[in-house]
């Protein structure tokens, strides 16, 4: 079995007394260290399928399975870094890191100890330098970092990311997207994360998971990214491998699973 | 956000250590100003600030005294013109500590008094309404059945709690806790239940990931989140709570502000009187300030988002 196990999920909402089918029949194995992105145009479902793997959301049907055990609640061991960053404004940055290593680490760590992993997982996004700022103080793309360094220090069996470089500029991101890449590569964790940019599904996953419209959206294709890491953006442009990946993604979502709104 | 083509050098360098607290503008081209260079034109800002905030009202109130001097100085006058009020006053202004047992003491202890019972009665109201409004915020049930009752509630007058206070304590002194308590609770209670239903789902989630018991997050969520929200109840909470002891003592005797006054009416002191109502209200404002002033330092940053 995989080392997440998303099988047959559904989920409908009741919104005053109407019904919507939102998800339907989801399944999915992830390896572990495995980078899967999951893309899908908006409103599809995308961060419902991230919040019930969360344990933030109940699944109406189906059921997920990580390293065996099922997850029916959020937990720790599920990191989620949030699209709009989600820290808390009146911690320092450091503060924000600390809430979630002192909440997982005590008994199992000594105050010191947890002091160097909070600082350690912070210099690893390159965030030390602004450690005692809040986040009012720093720019959105060092918030999405201190979010980053957050979910990491909670050394997650699975890290879930939804949209995290969404709101940010493209120079930011492309930074972003190559830190996460490092990271990934360094600590080999199990990431699934949510995007709407083709050109960042392809350069970081292993799979992309391609979703179809709503109502009841499900996985409409799974791609994989034969691509060798490490990968350098740069050179990729012209490979080919890269471009016939991101054409199968884009007439995924455009020719074939057009956005509602334009197929109508 | 900022500018991105300001925020993009910093965001790579991380050796850069910040040098003035906005990042963003630390690398810009401009070149660093020495550290000397800036307390001059500071001070002389200061002062120009000083001097906008300052002079106003130091100049209204020089012109209504002189009216008021010359509109009550006419024989017949009702109220003493203001020369007369310190000249009549001086005494209590210069000794404001004298005790001659009883009620005949200065208006330090009178005062002290009065702040004595709003310090005991609003921090029972804080108390108690920052957890009544935590329980109605967090709680639908509890704001479908408490809400109604405090709407209604909130509305009645704070001396009219007072008959009914005397009848249940059947002394002054906590009776007119009682009053201060039961006038602050309720513009405490709302705004704290504003605040938790105000708390952002983000941070709800962030939570739950981390597995905060319910005590975690009450102080490490719920409180700083809705510390915006609860401190404009207790600053609106301070500002009755001045206004109700006043009344309140003015009813049941003994020392304290509110006494003071009424006594000095029923001598016809109107000297005394007058002095009375600018201590009340340098008080109020003080008093107002404090609450302001911790406001803006408990929740330094959580508003700015
Ligand atoms: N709590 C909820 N109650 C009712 N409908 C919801 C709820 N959460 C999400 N939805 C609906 O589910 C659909 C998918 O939402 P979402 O997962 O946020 O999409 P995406 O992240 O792909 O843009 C939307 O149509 C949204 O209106
Ligand atoms: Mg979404």
């Amino acid at each position: 079995m995989a080392y997440l196990d998303i099988s047959d999920v559904g989920i409908s909402f009741t919104r005053s007394g109407k019904t919507s089918e939102v998800l339907q029949g989801v399944s999915l194995g992830i390896e572990q260290g495995e980078y899967i992105s999951i893309i899908g145009h908006s409103g599809c479902g995308k961060s419902t399928l991230l919040n019930i793997v969360a344990g933030l959301l109940k699944a109406s049907t189906g059921g997920i399975l990580l390293d065996g055990k099922e997850v029916n609640s959020p937990g720790p061991d599920r990191a989620v870094v949030f699209q709009n960053h989600s820290l808390l404004p009146w911690l320092t940055v450091r503060e924000n890191v600390a809430l979630a290593v002192d909440k997982v680490f005590r008994g199992r760590k000594s105050k010191a100890e947890r002091r160097a992993w909070i600082d350690e997982n912070l210099a690893l996004v390159n965030m030390l330098h602004a450690a005692d700022k809040r986040p009012a103080e720093i720019s959105g793309g060092m918030k999405q970092r201190v979010g980053i360094a957050r979910a990491l220090a909670m050394e997650p069996k699975l890290l879930l990311l939804d949209e995290p470089f969404g709101a940010l500029d493209a120079l930011t991101r492309a930074h972003l997207q190559d830190q996460v890449m490092e990271i990934h590569a360094r600590l080999g964790n199990t990431m699934l994360m949510i995007t709407h940019d083709v050109d960042e599904a392809v350069l970081l996953s292993d799979r992309i998971v391609m979703m179809t419209n709503g109502p009841a959206a499900t996985i409409g294709e799974v791609l994989p990214i034969p691509l060798e890491r490490p990968r350098r953006r740069l050179e990729l442009v012209e490979d080919a491998v890269y471009t016939h990946a991101r054409a199968a993604v884009l007439e995924f979502l455009y020719a074939r699973h057009a956005a509602p709104a334009l197929a109508a | 956000m900022s500018t991105t083509a300001a925020k993009f050098p910093f965001e790579a360098g991380t050796e850069t250590l910040p040098a003035s607290p906005r990042p963003a503008a630390a690398s810009a081209s401009a070149p660093p100003r020495a550290p000397a260079a800036s307390p001059e034109p500071r001070l002389t800002a200061l002062l120009k600030v000083a001097g906008a905030r300052v002079v106003p009202p130091v100049a209204v109130l020089a012109v209504l005294l002189l009216v008021w001097e010359i509109l009550c100085s006419r024989a017949g006058a009702g109220l003493p013109p203001p020369s007369r009020v310190l000249a009549e006053t001086w005494d209590l202004i210069v000794d404001p500590f004298y005790d001659n047992g009883g009620t005949d003491k200065g208006l330090f202890w009178h005062i002290s008094a009065s702040l004595q019972r709003v310090a005991l009665g609003f921090a029972f109201a804080a108390v108690a309404g920052i957890a009544l409004g935590t329980l109605v915020g967090q709680s639908v049930w509890a704001m479908r059945g408490l809400d109604p009752i405090f709407q209604v509630l909130r509305t009645v007058p704070p001396l009219a709690w007072l008959p009914l206070s005397l009848a249940a304590f059947r002394d002054g002194q906590p009776s007119a806790i009682f009053v201060i308590f039961i006038t602050a609770i309720w513009p405490i209670i709302i705004n704290t239940a504003v605040g938790i239903r105000n708390i952002p789902q983000d941070y709800r989630n962030v939570a739950s990931v981390l597995r905060l018991n319910q005590f975690e997050f009450f102080w490490r969520i719920m409180i700083p989140s809705a510390a915006p929200y609860i401190f404009t109840g207790l600053r609106i909470g301070i500002g009755l709570s001045w206004l109700a002891i006043v009344a309140a003592e003015m009813l049941i005797g003994g020392v304290g502000i509110g006494f003071f006054i009424w006594d000095a009416w029923n001598s016809s002191k109107m000297s005394e009187i007058i002095l009375a109502l600018i201590y009340v209200g340098l008080i109020g404002f003080v008093l107002d300030r404090i609450v302001a002033l911790v406001a803006v330092y408990v929740t330094r940053g959580t508003s700015a988002q």
